[in-house]
């Protein structure tokens, strides 16, 4: 089976407990982590994890709302998006 | 990564702190097959059509909004000119009925704007055509989700005096019949209106348009605002670079959504329209993009050419991006949609002539402006018709959304509220052209017309 591959994007202040939160969601979700990477643009701390869906059974609408309420209680904004729009954006 | 940490940001950034988003999706519907000699049925085809396209629309759309993660902001319908269907219907009870029918299908099938209920009339006006242009006092005192236009010019056929003349009066009843003038937001003049365009409110579904077609209107002012921001000294060329490379990515996001929203509702993709629409949200205005080019407000002298570099780059950059760009594709300067835009005609920096002035070089035209509720019908037909010339003479789109706020003098305001935003009111020309419109007849086309 393909992958199913989204980039989640983490924008705001360093804090304890964004890896973890994040990852133990995605680890019941069935989520799998392929690559992390964490580091200061402009000014704000970004981590980008990219991740592969095809075994979760969790809809993507469900996924969204959970991450959205991870950053509303760490107050980091966290994007989930299907690389497709990357690849679309900046790569001819 | 196949994408670097670096791009990943970019984008995400441009959609939670600068306000990318996918405008509008439209959805052209043709009626023409649903034209009947029994209006009730005829009426009925009308609604069931385009309730069932409203309901996937909106559906697939929300899909991708949650796959992507881009806000797509407007699902919205256009149709078949509506003079076009309703020759054998043609009485002004009947032009309001279908309005309504219209308005209903869209506010039950979640739609916020129907575009299309207007008329050709570039030549001249056939019955059809001048009782749709009676009756949208009255359409749109009794609804609230139809748009309309009129094309009354284009570069090949000239344009047709007779159609402007009826318009001062109509806008000035309409403005009458609907709160706070609302009405005359929802109606546009053009000259050489394209087929595909999926901005409100002249979005129509063009005579050579497939049964149905998807078209899509993406945005982007805050994006192209923030890398100007960050060049703040470089060249023309170097600006003008950047912006291509910004308006690059954006209107890829829209190709990407328009190709794959049209693959699920199984209909032909249109084109991706790619002009930058401003919102009065903070930070989505075009007004700031110029302003942050170093012109100290938008009006001041040399907004023009900033205006003219600004619209070049962001056609340049869409044209590499999309394989079908359409549409209006340039930069929109709304007055009440853009809170600079309102700031410099608050302060004084930007004036009607200046901004009649800016609509020769970007699209589309006078945009969304109110102007005082006395103003004489025929002082307004000769705003449209000035801004309409323009169009016809360069081969070019215009337009005029113009709104006379009955009771409000220069210097007033007048709150829309939503999209459309808020007007301030400006001062017209006092002196007349009154006698010269009284000719009538049609301004011919132009010689650059002739080129077979």
């Amino acid at each position: 089976m393909e992958k199913e591959l989204l980039f989640i994007t983490v924008i705001g202040k360093d804090r304890k407990g964004i890896v973890a939160k994040i990852s133990t969601l995605l680890y019941e979700y069935d989520i799998n982590i392929e690559d992390i990477n964490q580091k200061i643009m402009d000014d704000y701390f970004v981590m980008i994890m990219l991740v592969d869906m095809k075994e979760s059974k969790q809809s993507l609408e469900r996924v969204r709302a959970e991450l959205e309420k991870i950053g509303d209680t760490l107050q980091v904004k966290i994007q989930i998006q299907h690389e497709d729009i990357f690849k679309m954006m900046h790569r001819v | 990564m196949s994408i670097s940490a670096e791009e990943v940001f970019e984008t995400a950034n441009m959609i939670l702190r600068q306000n990318l988003d996918i405008r509008t999706t439209t959805l052209g519907i043709n009626l023409k097959d649903c034209i009947d000699n029994d209006f009730g049925r005829f009426t009925d085809n009308v609604y069931q059509k385009i309730l069932k396209h409203s309901l996937r629309l909106i559906r697939e759309a929300d899909k991708l909004e949650i796959k992507y993660g881009i806000p797509i902001v407007n699902k919205r319908i256009s149709v078949t000119p509506i003079s076009l269907i309703m020759e054998t219907h043609c009485s002004k009870q009947s032009f309001v009925e279908m309005a309504k029918t219209l308005d209903r299908a869209a506010k039950d099938g979640g739609i916020d704007y129907i575009g299309g209920f207007g008329a050709f009339v570039q030549k001249g006006l056939t019955d059809s055509d001048r009782v749709l242009i009676e009756s949208l006092p009255d359409v749109f005192a009794s609804s609230d989700r139809v748009c309309s236009f009129l094309n009354v010019g284009t570069n090949v056929a000239g344009m047709n005096l007779d159609a402007i003349n009826m318009l001062g009066h109509m806008l000035k009843e309409t403005a009458s019949k609907t709160k706070d003038a609302v009405g005359c937001a929802k109606f546009v003049a053009f000259a050489n209106a394209p087929e595909d365009n999926p901005f409100m409110a002249g979005a129509y579904h063009g005579i050579g348009e497939p049964d149905t077609s998807l078209n899509i209107g993406v945005s982007g002012p805050g994006v192209v605002h923030s890398v100007v921001e960050k060049n703040r000294d470089c060249d023309l060329t170097q600006l003008s670079e950047i912006i291509k490379r910004t308006v690059f990515k954006v209107t890829r996001s829209g190709e990407l959504i328009g190709r794959e929203l049209a693959k699920n509702l199984n209909v032909p993709f249109g084109i991706v329209d790619i002009s930058l629409a401003p919102t009065t949200a903070q930070g989505d205005s075009v007004a700031n993009i110029i302003e942050a080019f170093g012109i100290e407000s938008i009006g001041a002298h040399g907004t023009t050419m900033a205006v003219a570099l600004l619209m070049d780059a962001v056609k340049k950059g869409g044209a590499m991006a999309s394989g079908n760009v359409g549409g209006l594709s340039g930069t929109f300067i709304p007055v009440s949609e853009d809170s600079g835009m309102i700031e410099a005609v608050r302060k004084g920096a930007l004036d009607l002539n200046k901004l009649e002035a800016l609509t020769s070089v970007c699209s589309v035209g006078l945009d969304m402006f109110a102007i005082p509720g006395d103003t004489p019908a025929e002082t307004i037909n000769a705003i449209i018709a000035d801004e309409l010339a323009i169009g016809v003479i360069n081969n070019k789109t215009t337009a005029v959304r113009v709104i006379p706020v009955p009771g409000k003098k220069a210097g007033e305001s007048v709150d829309f509220g939503g999209l459309l935003g808020e007007a301030p009111v400006m001062d017209v020309n006092p002196y007349s052209a009154r006698d010269f419109l009284k000719r009538g007849g049609r301004l011919p086309a132009p010689v650059t017309s002739m080129r077979n």
